[in-house]
């Protein structure tokens, strides 16, 4: 059974057609990667699947349920978790209580009232624990503004693993990264559960092919094609796309 | 038959010269909004600081209607790039809460200051001859001024078409308004351009002051008066958008007026429940910034 | 730093305790000022619902004192009708409040912004005009006179110099001061914390975002209430400033002038306000505004955070530098 699936959706902007009938499975476990080219309209295909957006025509299917006409708020609940292409964090906020705020309200502890949040030991205890898993235990005290850029990514990462996310859409996750921290986080990545399906929004060929099992290339808002990542790379299509409509520099 | 038809016209020309005024005011905050995204709820200072200015100097001063109402305007405009470069400055990418504070302190000197200089009573208006007589219309007089304020209002309109769309400030300014991020990368200097548009938003208001004087009496609670209405404009009519605007002022004014004609009592409440329907129906669509996607 | 702030604000400082005793303090140094005490902890109490909602939810609410004045036109009636119990007067008047809250609420909360400024502000006027226009209610100028109140608890009567009222106002400041600080600790409070910092992203781990401001701003509503029954039943009196646009940025200033979202901020703002204020009575009216004026723009400009704001930062700059 797929994760998520999208069928045939269709959005237009006035007169500009986005998304253009793009059906997409993502099954269970599955390691997808949607590449493209800027303005291919990936972005706004992110809103239609996690509810930002509503599509003019198409459904989505969450776990076998159609969620078309779901806020964003009630996808999560089903299982639906994105992360942001730049950093969508509580800047003001550490680290730990980034990620127990989306640990609490994971547990539907987000209207309890009466306890201190300090002393919640189990929502605490599970917020320190995704922070060990991904590395980032000793910096939890800091603030987000105060971590660097890498790390804020990470802290991406560990607020949408609280919420025991079925499917997970990650959102050019390498972008802006060092490359010396991006290693660590494809490392981060390769660890996730294996029943987890994950879609990755990416630009960065050296990432998909590392992570991929699969690869749909988006242009102008239609699939172009889909297939693992050798096929997709060594097809003269994408290259022209690639190479004609993102002005990659090649002497 | 006579009757409907003079009370009619009678609400058409109070309603649509009110709206007039309001129009001239708020559209100074509209672009202002929508160009710097600062709220300011000291906008309305600008305006009656305009007023009293032209009034001082026809009062004391004998100086012309035309030419003192043009004095007062430059000197709003000059005066607020100063209140600009001190205090907005600070604002522009701070959060709402800070904007709110701000200007309603701003608005509070304001008004003590007017107390202090002109002192707390209403100012009386005294019009030039030519605008203070009357026309007779069916059983009702109406003083030239309406009629004048609803030609003023079109002419006006037309010149801020005309500035907004014709000219290469105009295009500088919405291209800056629609993205802020793409205007600076093409080289406008976005900078000068706030200021430009701050004097011309504060000069806008000084006119709708100078010029409605006697729609709005000048007093030194004028800001903190008209706050709301000037509010209900701006947010009705998105973000630059110089059309709505004007519709959403005359349609106010119009409404407004009727409303207190036809229903002293209860009147003055009607432009808030149409503001409060059209909030619950609308008001989630309500100056989100236009995405630069 | 070496805690997260949020996770241990339920820890007690000693200058909270410091800050009760000199409140307990006032009504034996000060047996003559009493009546202004008692204003200054209804103000306090005031601004404090306020700083639930602004500072810690991030609802800029301009039309606050709408819940300040239906507490107080409530508790008014109530002892009118007959009813001449203090402490349930004020909590009926607090729900009166309350409902009102929540009857607004899921409109006012699904703004944010501009909007948002301009309708609580709006609703404001059309309450204070339509308390004006209802003067079989409220008394419209004349306001509601004539307020009774049985001896609190059936023991202590309500005395001249007004002992009773104080501790009374105090209580129930203490009592809901209490409340608002074990909300703020909460897992709820964390999440309102959320809320405020970043409303979009609330969305995405799965927060019912609306829901959780209704609930924050009915609580606030329920909480002005009871300032503003307090209020009518200490001065025995209700007038039209009750509701007025005036009463809400009063509110707002004492609480930006103390720190917003930082519990202390109501309760430190409102007195040093009200005592500046006190000082400048006799002026005209007009020039308070030119120190209201001044105290915002400095607030914004240079002293982020209030007083405690600035105490915060001077107290973290000595410990680094020594």
């Amino acid at each position: 059974m797929s994760a998520l699936e999208a069928i045939g959706l269709v959005k237009r902007f006035g007169a500009l057609v986005v998304t253009d009938d793009v059906t997409l499975k993502v099954p269970v476990g599955a390691r997808l990667a949607l590449i493209g080219p800027n303005g291919a309209g990936k972005t706004t295909l992110v809103g239609l699947l996690t509810g930002l957006l509503r599509p003019d025509t198409g459904t989505v299917v969450l776990n076998g349920r159609d969620v078309t006409a779901l806020a964003p708020a009630l996808r999560v609940k089903q299982g639906l978790v994105r992360t942001f292409q730049i950093n969508n964090l509580f800047r003001g906020l550490t680290i730990l209580e980034n990620v127990f705020l989306a640990v609490s309200e994971h547990a539907g502890s987000s209207f309890a009232m009466l306890r201190p949040a300090g002393r919640c030991k189990p929502l605490v205890e599970r917020s320190e624990a995704i922070l060990d898993m991904l590395g980032l235990a000793d910096v939890r005290h800091q603030t987000i503004t105060d971590v660097s850029y890498g790390r804020q990514r990470l802290v991406e990462i560990a607020i949408a693993l609280s919420l025991d996310p079925k499917v997970l859409l990650l959102d050019e996750p390498a972008a802006g990264i060092p490359g010396n921290e991006v290693a660590r986080l494809l490392d981060t990545i390769a660890r996730l559960p294996k029943d987890l399906a994950i879609l990755l929004i990416e630009h960065d060929m050296h990432v998909v092919r590392q992570f991929a099992q699969e690869v749909m290339v988006l242009v102008a808002g239609r699939v172009l094609m889909t297939g693992s990542p050798q096929e997709v790379m060594s097809s003269s299509e994408v290259r022209t796309v690639y190479l004609g409509g993102a002005r990659t520099t090649h002497a | 038959m006579t009757d409907v038809l003079s009370a009619l016209s009678f609400i058409g020309i109070y309603g649509v010269s009110y709206g007039v005024v309001l129009f001239t005011i708020s559209i100074g905050l509209v672009v202002m909004m929508g160009l710097m995204r600062v709220v300011n709820m000291a906008h309305g200072v600008f305006a009656v600081v305009g007023g009293y200015i032209t009034v001082s100097l026809m009062n004391s001063h004998g100086v012309p209607f035309a030419l003192a109402a043009l004095i007062a305007v430059l000197a709003v405009a000059a005066g607020s790039v100063v209140v600009e470069r001190i205090f907005f400055v600070k604002l522009y990418g701070a959060p709402e809460l800070d904007h709110v504070l701000m200007t309603i302190g701003l608005m509070f000197i304001g008004m003590a200051g007017l107390n202090l200089v002109f002192g707390p009573d209403i100012v009386p208006a005294h019009l030039p001859e030519a605008l203070a007589a009357n026309v007779h219309l069916g059983e009702r007089t109406l003083q030239v001024y309406r009629i004048f304020i609803v030609v003023f209002g079109a002419v006006l309109m037309i010149a801020l078409w005309y500035v907004f769309e014709r000219t290469s400030f105009g295009a500088r300014l919405r291209a800056a308004v629609d993205n802020r991020g793409m205007a600076e990368a093409v080289g406008i200097n976005v900078r000068r351009l706030f200021s430009m548009a701050f004097a011309l938003g504060s000069g806008l208001a000084a006119v709708g002051g100078a010029v409605g004087f006697a729609v709005l009496p000048l007093e030194p609670a004028y800001a903190f008066k008209y706050l709301v209405l000037i509010l209900i404009v701006v947010s009705m009519s998105g973000i630059g958008n110089l059309r709505a605007s004007a519709w959403v002022s005359i349609a106010l004014g119009v409404i407004d007026t009727a409303g207190r004609y036809f229903h002293p009592e209860i009147g003055g409440f009607i432009i808030y429940a149409v503001l409060i329907a059209w909030m619950v129906f609308r008001g989630h669509t309500l100056l989100h910034s236009p995405s630069s996607r | 730093m070496n805690h997260s702030p949020l996770l241990n604000r339920h820890r007690i400082h000693w200058a909270e305790i410091a800050y009760w005793l000199m409140a307990l303090a006032v009504f034996f140094l000060f047996p003559r000022n009493l009546s202004l005490a008692t204003a200054i902890v209804i103000m306090a109490l005031f601004a404090l619902s306020l700083d639930l909602v602004m500072g810690y939810a991030g609802v800029v609410s301009m039309g606050h004192a709408v819940f300040f004045g239906i507490g107080a036109y409530g508790a008014g009636l109530i002892s009118l009708a007959g009813h001449h119990e203090p402490i349930t007067g004020a909590i009926l008047a607090g729900l009166a409040a309350a409902s009102f809250a929540l009857m607004v609420g899921p409109v006012l909360m699904g703004l944010s912004g501009l909007p948002q400024i301009m309708v609580t502000l709006a609703l404001n006027v059309i309450l204070y005009e339509a308390g004006n226009k209802a003067i079989a209610i409220t008394g419209g100028d004349d306001g509601l006179r004539g307020i009774k109140l049985d001896p609190l608890l059936g023991l202590f009567k309500w005395t001249v110099f007004g002992q009773t009222s104080y501790l009374y106002a105090l209580g129930w400041l203490f009592v809901l001061f209490l409340v608002v600080r074990c909300l703020v600790s909460s897992p709820f409070g964390v999440s309102l914390q959320g809320l405020r910092e970043n409303t979009e992203r609330m969305r995405f781990i799965g927060t019912p975002v609306r829901r959780q401001l209704v609930v924050v701003y009915v609580v606030s509503g329920f909480i002005a209430g009871i300032a503003g029954a307090v209020s009518a039943q200490t001065v025995k009196f209700v007038g039209l400033e009750a509701l007025s646009v005036e009463k809400s940025i009063d509110a707002l200033v004492m609480l930006v002038l103390g720190g917003v979202g930082r519990l202390y901020g109501a309760l430190i703002g409102a007195p040093v306000y009200m005592l500046v204020h006190q000082v400048a009575s006799e002026w005209n009216p007009f020039h308070w505004m030119f120190v209201i004026g001044g105290l915002l723009i400095v607030v914004v400009m240079f002293a982020r955070g209030g007083m405690l704001g600035v105490a915060a930062m001077l107290a973290a700059r000595l410990r680094g530098g020594r």
